[in-house]
Parts: structure tokens; sequence; C-alpha cells
């Protein structure tokens, strides 16, 4: 699938296309032809590939966040690269672009400010109280603890001091989920087969017995 | 007066909305000969910018959730611009514990833009129920008259399905079916072993192409909009024909207020307000079709107030708002272990089921009247916000765990949406707010809203069968409901399943009915509502094809009736 997306990326190339005759061809839709002598689902997947190409382009510098500042930037990145690591078969979190994706959705959501803000700093200050440093100072398995702590609700029903923390990095690892699983490694790594045009519906591929 | 912006041209017909009714009549009316004024409180819509069909979560900065993660709310980000629960400077009110959602489109096409495309007939029993189990009202006409109807809707807009001989469910005019996917395989082997009626859908999708419209290519995606419409949305597929007749003069932006009345007691005008300019203007007409959504067109009727109508256009009996009715509806789902040994494949197929469960339980006592269909979904569709939420909840946790869980379950899901009928009450309806208006200056709905115990008890039954079905596949039951606070069974609010209709309902006796069978208002024959208020029952199907064919139905009349004079 991917082989066939980037050949025709170079033939868009090559063939000195512009987004607006491929758009043209697209409204023109079932009233058939089409400046570009394609049918407009060609003409669709074409558009289609000219924003990956903008997109990528675009990408080339390094992400600004928008509204955490840079230590507590660093703090989530840490939290989303627990939360979905890297591993043998796909990247993790951070390759895949979920703080950017968190940072910019809380940029513009108050409730959002409120719930990852406020339990960043929840986060710092359990870690002072309880290692004497914040968590990004805490050695690993200092860190591991508190994680292994707040990453489950029953811990918060035998300390009630954990329930804000726990809160806290369910709706954290609820958005690195969403971050991750809407890019394109963590599409890849679900294996996901599809979101193409194709001429016949075969149905279903043989049943496992 | 003098200051009103009045239109220079009288047409025959003016269309208030653009959406399935609006769309049909326009279609009908035109190619009939009349020349059409449609007004459409919404902008044009442009499928090439508008729709978002084949883009990836990552190809959207918000990767479907939306600014501030707020289009959850509406759906997704990459739905067709189809509207919202909410619309900023156009409110709607709701009586204490009413709770309702009302979901408008502002659009042309309406909510055809991205609507499910299940397009299921009423069953000749639907059109007389009351008279089988006394709640409720019949229909003043009966399945005869609007079969011929449901064909050439069918054949024109074009529907997959199979004949089943199914007597809730009536065939149709079909394209061939898409073949089932593996969860749909699954689920109808469950189904056999349980004497659950499970058959092929019918949609609104070609499988073939279909009066110069390509087929489906299966990306899945209808709700995105299609922008080869391979899918049924008035706005590609009945408003083309229309304006290719010349006789259809379409304005945009336009928010019908008034029906205005002449002295002889005919409509001979609406008053708009053109949303650009924030002034008034009005169109002269012969005729006026109402299809602005079965709520919208009430609360429009009810702002027409004159001197003859003092209470609103058409509501001489108090009922314009009244019977008001949503589907009930109940979800559903669980895991299905065995979906975990299935290799990677392509299931994307429609965008929609493929297989669904009509209702089946028509010949046997059940403890609530009526009945409702089963919506299927699940399997290994594209990755999207909030797939994994489940997951999440369940398995908490971090790391390589949760990433492998999410590896292993992902794609063995099954779901289970129903959809139900529910009987009209005293305490549901809507009615104008007697203190608030819009912002262009129209006094808006309130509503009010109650499920009984009949709604209550047919979720209940949802909940069973789904669970059954779950278990019978081997698989987990996952979803938790209640039986008493907000939600008893996972009943879903009222309106929310966006099948809001009845609030102009039809009827043989001008004392209880807005309308006559002919969609035609019995206090001012020039007026017609065609979108789902005429519905006397909002039987387990969802209405907009019922509507395409009461709206085309309706428009033959209007085009009959004009020849004759009478209008």
């Amino acid at each position: 699938m991917a082989e066939k997306k980037d050949k025709g990326k170079e033939s868009m190339a090559t063939q000195g296309i512009s987004r607006r005759d491929v758009l043209r061809t697209l409204a023109l839709g079932a009233a058939g032809g089409g400046v570009l002598q394609m049918i407009p689902l060609e003409a669709a997947e074409l558009a289609h590939q000219m924003v990956h190409k903008e997109k990528a382009a675009a990408a080339a510098g390094k992400y600004t966040p928008k509204y955490f500042i840079a230590k507590q930037y660093q703090t989530i990145s840490s939290l989303c690269d627990a939360i979905i690591p890297k591993d043998e078969k796909s990247g993790g979190a951070l390759e895949a672009g979920a703080p950017e994706f968190i940072d910019l959705l809380t940029s513009e959501n108050e409730d959002y400010q409120l719930a990852l803000g406020g339990g960043l700093m929840w986060l710092d200050t359990r870690c002072v109280d309880q290692y004497g440093k914040v968590f990004m100072e805490c050695a690993p398995e200092q860190r591991k603890e508190l994680l292994d702590l707040i990453a489950f609700r029953k811990n918060a029903k035998k300390d009630s001091g954990l329930s804000h923390g726990v809160a806290f990095f369910a709706f954290l690892r609820k958005m690195t989920c969403d971050g991750y699983y809407t890019s394109k490694i963590g599409i890849g790594d679900l294996q996901y087969i599809g979101n193409v045009t194709r001429s016949e519906w075969p149905g279903c591929p043989p049943l496992p017995e | 007066m003098s200051q009103i912006n009045r239109l220079p041209k009288t047409y025959d017909v003016c269309v208030i909305g653009s959406g399935a009714g609006g769309g049909m009549a326009a279609k009908v009316l035109t190619e009939g000969g009349l020349n059409v004024v449609m007004l459409e409180a919404g902008p044009q819509v442009y499928p090439d910018k508008d729709y978002k069909m084949l883009m990836w979560p990552y190809d959207l900065p918000h990767r479907g959730a939306g600014v501030g993660g707020r289009a959850s709310e509406n759906f997704s980000e990459f739905l067709a611009p189809n509207g919202a629960w909410q619309i900023e400077g156009e409110p709607y009110t709701s009586a204490e514990g009413a709770n309702f959602k009302w979901f408008r489109s502002r659009i042309v096409g309406g909510r055809t833009n991205h609507w499910g495309r299940i397009a299921l007939r009423f069953a000749p029993i639907d059109f007389q129920s009351a008279t089988r189990d006394g709640l409720g009202d019949d229909w003043p006409i009966t399945y005869d008259d609007v079969a011929p109807y449901y064909d050439k809707v069918e054949s024109y807009v074009g529907v997959f399905g199979t004949k089943e001989n199914v007597s809730s469910a009536p065939d149709g005019v079909f394209l061939p079916p898409p073949k089932p996917r593996c969860t749909e395989i699954l689920i109808k082997k469950a189904c056999d072993k349980l004497n659950i009626t499970c058959i092929p859908a019918r949609l609104a999708v070609l499988t073939k192409a279909h009066n110069g419209r390509l087929p489906c290519h299966y990306c899945g995606q209808c709700g995105r909009g299609c922008t080869t419409a391979s899918n049924f949305s008035s706005s590609q597929v009945l408003l083309p024909p229309a304006m290719a007749t010349g006789k259809l003069t379409l304005i945009t932006g336009a928010m019908a207020r008034e029906i205005v009345v002449g002295k002889d007691g005919k409509a001979e005008a609406v008053s708009y307000i053109d949303k650009a300019t924030r002034t008034e203007k009005r169109v002269f007409a012969r005729a006026i079709v109402v299809a602005a959504s079965a709520c919208e067109s009430s609360r429009l009727l009810l702002n027409s107030k004159s001197a003859l109508f003092p209470d609103g256009l058409g509501n001489s009996t108090g009922n314009v708002g009244r019977y008001l009715t949503d589907s009930v509806g109940s979800d559903g789902w669980g895991e299905i272990p065995a979906l975990e040994k299935m290799p990677p494949h392509n299931h994307d197929g429609v965008g929609g089921m493929h297989y669904y469960v009509p209702w089946w339980k028509f010949d046997r006592k059940n403890d609530f009247p009526r009945g409702y269909h089963i919506e299927l979904w699940g399997g290994r569709d594209m990755p999207g916000v909030g797939m994994f939420d489940g997951l999440c909840h369940d398995e908490e946790g971090y790391g390589a765990h949760l990433k492998q869980r999410a590896r292993q379950v992902y794609g063995t899901t099954v779901g289970f949406s129903g959809r139900g009928e529910m009987i009209p009450n005293a305490d549901t309806f809507c009615e104008l707010d007697p203190s608030k208006v819009d912002q262009w200056g129209i006094p808006v709905l309130r509503f009010h809203f109650k499920w009984t115990e009949y709604e209550l008890r047919q979720a209940k039954d949802m909940q069973e069968t789904f669970k059954s079905i779950v278990e019978m596949m081997g698989g987990t039951y996952k979803t938790r409901t209640r039986i008493d606070g907000q939600y008893p069974f996972g009943i879903l609010p009222g309106g929310k399943i966006i099948h809001e209709v009845g609030t102009a309902r039809m009827g043989a006796d001008p004392k209880t009915s807005v309308l006559n069978g002919y969609c035609q208002t019995h206090d001012v024959k020039n007026v017609f509502v065609t979108d789902g208020a005429p519905l006397v029952t909002n039987p387990d199907k969802n209405p907009t094809l019922t509507i395409m064919a009461l709206s085309w139905r309706a428009s033959e009349y209007l085009l009959e009736e004009a020849k004759k004079g009478n209008i």
C-alpha cells in the first residue's frame, strides 16, 4: 500500500499537476471526464497524497509547545513514553507525536489545562514529598514506583491521597492512546489495512477454525 | 411593510429546507414543470473541499478530535459538515428534567450529508398499529398507498438489500448487497442459534453504477460524505437533477421566519432572514412546502401567527409540536476472542453495516409494545480517537503490557445499537419558548421529553439480547447499565438518535391532526409539510426513506392540484 502511494507521489511531481487541477477534477465528480482525464477516485487519492507531501514539508521544524512550559512538556513527553514505549515492533508515543497532539488540544481547552497542568503540579508535589525531588529529577526506580501507584484505581482505595494522581494519569493515558493510535506509527502497529479505494468488496477472508 | 425587501418574482412553490424531504420535493416539482425557489438556512456544500474522504487521522492537526477535543460531542471532525447539537446564536431550551438533544444541520443537503444511509421501509402494520394494540393512532394512509413511492425512491437513489419475506421489514427494489464482514458472519452464526433473524442490511449505497453515479469504492467512510456520490445525499443526488431543469432557484443563508397568509386564507409568501446582510426578505409563491426538519418546521408554523391563525399556521387544533417522538436507543458491545485469530485484513466495506437484525419478535407477546431492530458494528475499523477508551479503563496500567493488549483486542470488538419504537405521550412535545429568541429574532423552541415504561422495557430487552448474542459468540459482554438513574438500561436521551418526528402529524380527522394524507395542512390548502413531521408513528425503521417516499407522493399530489388550479 505504502509503495503504491509513493509511486503516486512521484508521478504527481513529474507531471506537474497542481492541487487546483485535482480539486477541479473532484468537483466535476460523477459528471465525468475532468481536466485530468481520470476518474474522481484517482483524483481523490492524488489530492490525499498532496496533503501528505505538504505536511511533510511543513513538519521539518521542531515542535514548539503551545500550552505547556518547557519543563512541563518534558514531563508530559516522559509520561507518554512510559505509557506507550517503543519496542521491537514499532515506535512509541514520542515518535508518534502524542505529546504534540496533547499540547495542541490542551492549549484550546480549559478543562484539559486543569486536568493536565494541575495534574503535573500534583505529580511534582507528590514526588517532592516522597523523594525530595520533582518527578523528572527522580531516579528511574522512583518514577516507576510512583507510576505503578497512580496507574491503578485500586491503589487510590488504599491511599485516598492518590486519587487525584490516578485521575490525572487515567486522562493522560487516554490522551496518549488517542495520539498514538491516530498516528501513522500507531495505525501501522495495529496492522489496520484499509482507507483505500477498491473496485470490489471481497468479504471476509477464510475464518480460522 | 415598505422596509421589507420583496423578491421581484412570484414562484410556483417555495420549498423550505434542502434535506431529504425538501430535496425530493424540489426534484419532483421542477421535473413536473413548476418554478421552485428553495430556502436553505446554511451555506452551499462543496464535496471536494468539505468532505474528508480517504484522509487519515494524522492528516488533521487534531487527528479527528477537533479543536480542544470538542469534535467528539458532534461525533467526529471527519464527518461531512452536517450540523451540531448546539449552534451558536441559535439556541433551544428544555423544560425542567427534559434533557432533549436536538441535532440540526445548516447546510445544503441538511442531515443527508452524513446520515447512516440505513434505508428501511415501514411495514404494513406500522401504519395501523393502533388498531392492533390500541396505542397512539393509525395513519390515514396504508402501506399500499406508500409502496409505489418506496419503489420509486429506491429505484432512483439506489438501495442494496435482499428479498427476505420478513413481515416487519418489507422487501424493496434492491441492488445486490455486499458480502458480510468477518464480525457479521460470526454474529449471524450466533443469531441463527438463538433464532434471531439476521439478514443483509438495506443501505442507500451503490454496489453497482446507478443513474450516472459511480459504484461504492468500499472505503467505509460514508459518514464523511462521498466525493463520488456513491451513497445518497440530497445535495448530490436530488438537487442536481432539480437544478438541471433550470427551474430551481436555491437561496442559501436564508432562515425562514414566517409563512405569510393573505386575506383569502392562503399562504402567499415566506419571510426569511438573509443571514449575510441580517435583513428580512420576502419571497412570494403560490404554494409552500415546509421541510426544515420536523421540529424546525413546527417552529416555523408556530411562529406564523396571523389574524386568521392566531396560534400559528396549521395549528387550529393545537397539535403542532405535539406527538414528538425519537427512536428508543440503547447500545452495547463485547469482545470476541475468536476474532483474535483473524489475520490482518481490510474490513472497511461500505460506510455502515452489511448485516442487521430486523425486528424478529413480532409474532409473540413481549412485555413492551412494538419493536426494535439492531444495527451491527465493530471489527478492524480505522483506528481513531476514543477507540481504546474501554481498554484503558479496564486494563489500566501502562507500558509494554498496555501496548500488547491494544494489539490483541484491536478488531475483536462487536457492537450493537438497538433502535426501537417510542409511543407518543402527553409529556413529550415542543412549543415556543415564551421569552427567548435566537440571534435572528425568531422565537426558539422549548422541549418537553419523557420516556415511559414502554421504552425502558424495550431498552432492557435490547441489553439482554446484545448480551445473549455476545455470549453465544463465546465473548464477553462489556457494557454495564443500571436499572435506575438518568439512563436506565443505557437508554439514550431523547433526540440523540436524530429520528425526531411527528410534530405535525397527518390524520383523517382535521380536529386531531395537522395534515391530511398528502402532507397538506388541513387549515391552509397551499401549505405542505414533507419532512419527519407528518409521521404518525415512529416505528423501528430509520425515517429517511419514508420521508422521501411521502415527499414524492405529496409533491405529485401538489402537481396534480396545481394543474387543476386548486392551489
